[in-house]
């Protein structure tokens, strides 16, 4: 008898490095479910993925970029996970973030220059001890995104970060890309990249309107 | 019980070096005022014809440029407390034998640590590691492992009988027994230890009195003998002073590394963890420069004492150049180490908030990290403060928005539609502060949604003051 069970065709399938394109068999990524529902359905894994960097390019503040993220961070922040806040823009207030369900006993804010802030993202994602870290980095390079893309990947923590819109066209490591727009009185939000998603079919997500 | 002895030749040489290496032909210098005779001399000095027992005149006229020092006792004995404090990390009775010996049951560490060899593996490794030339010996009565530690490096004789017979063969001169006592045996015709044992008791306490009879009844263990037991001291204090001064933190850093291995080794016999210490760098003209390293829970661990101590130092602009280092640590709490589960998998570098917490506060500083909290104010500015969070102690009932200018600032160019409001806030005439606001939830051209007042009973001069991210 043979020692080793040859694999059934299934098991070969599943293998991570195998893709094949099927509408019913979504790869799997583990995911944080982003608490919109409709974005979930069409994210793969149903939400932020984990242990990866996520990207959302907004074009102006106030459109609604950040309710996009809090559902999932105040859901980390009762499970007792913390969530880091790098370099924020402006200041993060309390009361509406204790509103929107965020337990403020784990939520840390670190105020730094531009580059002891991707510092202290990498630091944060890799110590594992973080379930989300999210940064406002407007300048950060492409080296830089990898090394967060890695140290999410290490310490198998949510990373998060914003960045204006202009920068939609330039090429990103990140897992997952959301771009945050406004037209016609309505923000949208596109999908404009994802891992283990085939098309894009914009708008994903119409929000406030 | 199985005592191990461990002695340092060298050590009073060392020791009265310590401070600044010796360069070229050395000797130290024993003896009372009067009649001061070399006691040691290092090999550059050797090779001049330098010996052991010379006068100092004599010395020099063999060697003109030999840097002669006296002997430092209390050196001595910090150096020997300090190689004492190593050892309680293999014993747990480990006894000082001044001026040159240790002593330690290790009968007791045995199995722990796999057996005689092993342990002695151990001991003679870390010892080198640290610079200090050792004999050793062990056996079951701690001074007979002392005269074989001196005359028969790494012998170990576990059985009574075994000692006995090695001891029976010791000539007098390596027995222990004073100088005098030996002179006047020899003058009566003894050469080995055995020629005297054979003698009536009565006999020998009349020729060598008490003490030597009492010293030969515990080398044999007849008698029982207690040592005191070494015990860590509660607070840590070393300096290094340097030969030149050092400019800037880099060529720092190998002294810095050296004392908090020692820090480290302390608070390892200690089985204990520092929370705060204190680095003080001493310049020219008396000036000082202190920094303070503290944690967020104790810390033990060597290498992570050097990293914390390290980035502290670095962000340090020095205001001139070193002459000493001092490490000084007065509180030293009980070390717990981190509780895990064991089944919780270990994300990343598995490190615990705590830790993270200090190494980002070492790099960034302390007011870079901060959390917030709510306060029960209706003032916008005053509903949150920079602290530890408490209990939640009331939710504002309308909507606010996640991001808050630090101060309003003037809103252009005009909202193009309101969304909400107005919701008056009017608070703090008590306290001076006194805030009489319409706040709105707007909508601006780019689709943005921002919370913006206007002073009561105007439609003009919108402030901004918060965004709807």
């Amino acid at each position: 008898m043979n020692a080793i069970a040859s694999p059934n065709l299934a098991q070969v399938l599943d293998h991570p490095g195998i893709w094949r394109r099927s509408a019913d068999r979504q790869p799997r990524v583990r995911a944080l479910s982003t608490g919109w529902t409709s974005l979930d359905a069409k994210l793969p894994g149903g939400g932020w993925p984990q242990g990866a960097l996520s990207e959302i390019l907004f074009e102006h503040d106030g459109l609604g970029e950040l309710d996009l993220v809090m559902p999932a961070l105040a859901a980390l922040t009762q499970e007792h996970r913390r969530v880091i806040f790098v370099a924020p823009p402006y200041l993060p207030y309390a009361p509406a973030l204790a509103a929107a369900g965020v337990d403020l006993r784990f939520l840390h804010e670190i105020h730094a220059g531009s580059t002891e802030a991707a510092w202290s993202m990498e630091q944060c994602l890799r110590s594992g001890c973080c379930g989300a870290v999210v940064g406002w980095l407007p300048d950060i390079d492409y080296r830089s995104l990898r090394r967060l893309q890695l140290a999410a990947e290490t310490g198998d923590a949510c990373a998060m970060i914003f960045r204006p819109a202009t920068h939609a066209a330039q090429n990103s490591p990140a897992a997952l890309r959301l771009k945050v727009s406004n037209s016609d009185e309505a923000t949208y939000v596109d999908v404009l990249k994802s891992r283990g998603l085939l098309t894009t079919t914009a708008p994903l997500l119409r929000m406030r309107a | 019980m199985l005592w191990a002895c461990l002695r340092f030749p060298g050590l009073a040489f060392s020791a009265a070096f310590a401070a600044t290496p010796e360069a070229g032909p050395s000797a130290l210098l024993d003896g009372h005022a009067r009649q001061r005779l070399i006691a040691a001399a290092n090999e550059e000095a050797a090779a001049f014809g330098v010996r052991r027992g010379q006068s100092v005149a004599a010395a020099r006229a063999l060697c003109p440029a030999l840097d002669v020092r006296p002997r430092d006792r209390d050196a001595e004995t910090r150096l020997l407390t300090g190689i004492a404090a190593w050892c309680y990390q293999f014993s747990g009775h480990v006894s000082l034998a001044p001026p040159q010996a240790i002593l330690m049951e290790v009968g007791a560490s045995l199995r722990l640590f796999d057996g005689w060899p092993v342990l002695a593996e151990r001991l003679r490794s870390g010892l080198l590691e640290q610079g200090h030339a050792h004999t050793m010996a062990a056996t079951p009565f701690a001074s007979a492992s002392w005269i074989f530690a001196a005359s028969a490096d790494g012998m170990v004789l576990p059985e009574r009988e075994g000692v006995l017979r090695m001891l029976a063969a010791l000539p007098l001169t390596q027995s222990g027994l004073s100088a005098s006592m030996v002179k006047s045996l020899q003058a009566m015709g003894f050469r080995r230890l055995e020629d005297i044992f054979r003698l009536p008791r009565p006999e020998l306490t009349r020729r060598i009195g008490r003490d030597g009879v009492a010293w030969l009844d515990r080398i044999r263990g007849q008698s029982a003998h207690a040592l005191p037991a070494w015990q860590p001291p509660a607070s840590f204090l070393q300096k290094i002073e340097f030969d030149s001064e050092l400019d800037g933190s880099q060529p720092l850093l190998f002294p810095l590394r050296r004392l908090t291995r020692e820090l480290a080794n302390l608070l390892a016999a200690r089985d204990g963890g520092v929370q705060r210490f204190t680095l003080t760098l001493e310049h020219a003209r008396g000036q000082s420069t202190r920094i303070v390293v503290a944690m967020a829970a104790p810390q033990r661990e060597a290498e992570r004492l050097f990293e914390l101590a390290r980035t502290r130092l670095e962000r340090t602009t020095l205001p001139a150049p070193a002459r000493a280092i001092e490490l000084i640590a007065e509180e030293l709490p009980v070390f717990r180490p981190p509780v895990r589960d064991l089944f919780e998998p270990v994300r990343g570098d598995g490190l615990d908030w705590p830790t993270l917490d200090e190494r980002l506060r070492a790099r960034l500083g302390d007011a870079a990290l901060r959390q917030i909290a709510l306060v029960a104010d209706h003032r916008p500015e005053r509903a949150m403060r920079y602290g530890t969070p408490g209990p939640v102690v009331s939710l504002p009932r309308r909507r606010r928005p996640l991001w808050l200018l630090p101060r309003p600032m003037p809103m252009r160019p005009d909202p193009v539609a309101v969304l909400a409001g107005p919701e008056r806030i009017e608070s703090g005439w008590w306290d001076g502060a006194d805030a009489r606001r319409d706040y709105y939830i707007v909508r601006t051209a780019e689709g943005q949604q921002a919370w913006a007042y206007l002073p009561p009973g105007t439609l003009d001069g919108w402030m901004l003051h918060g965004w709807f991210a």
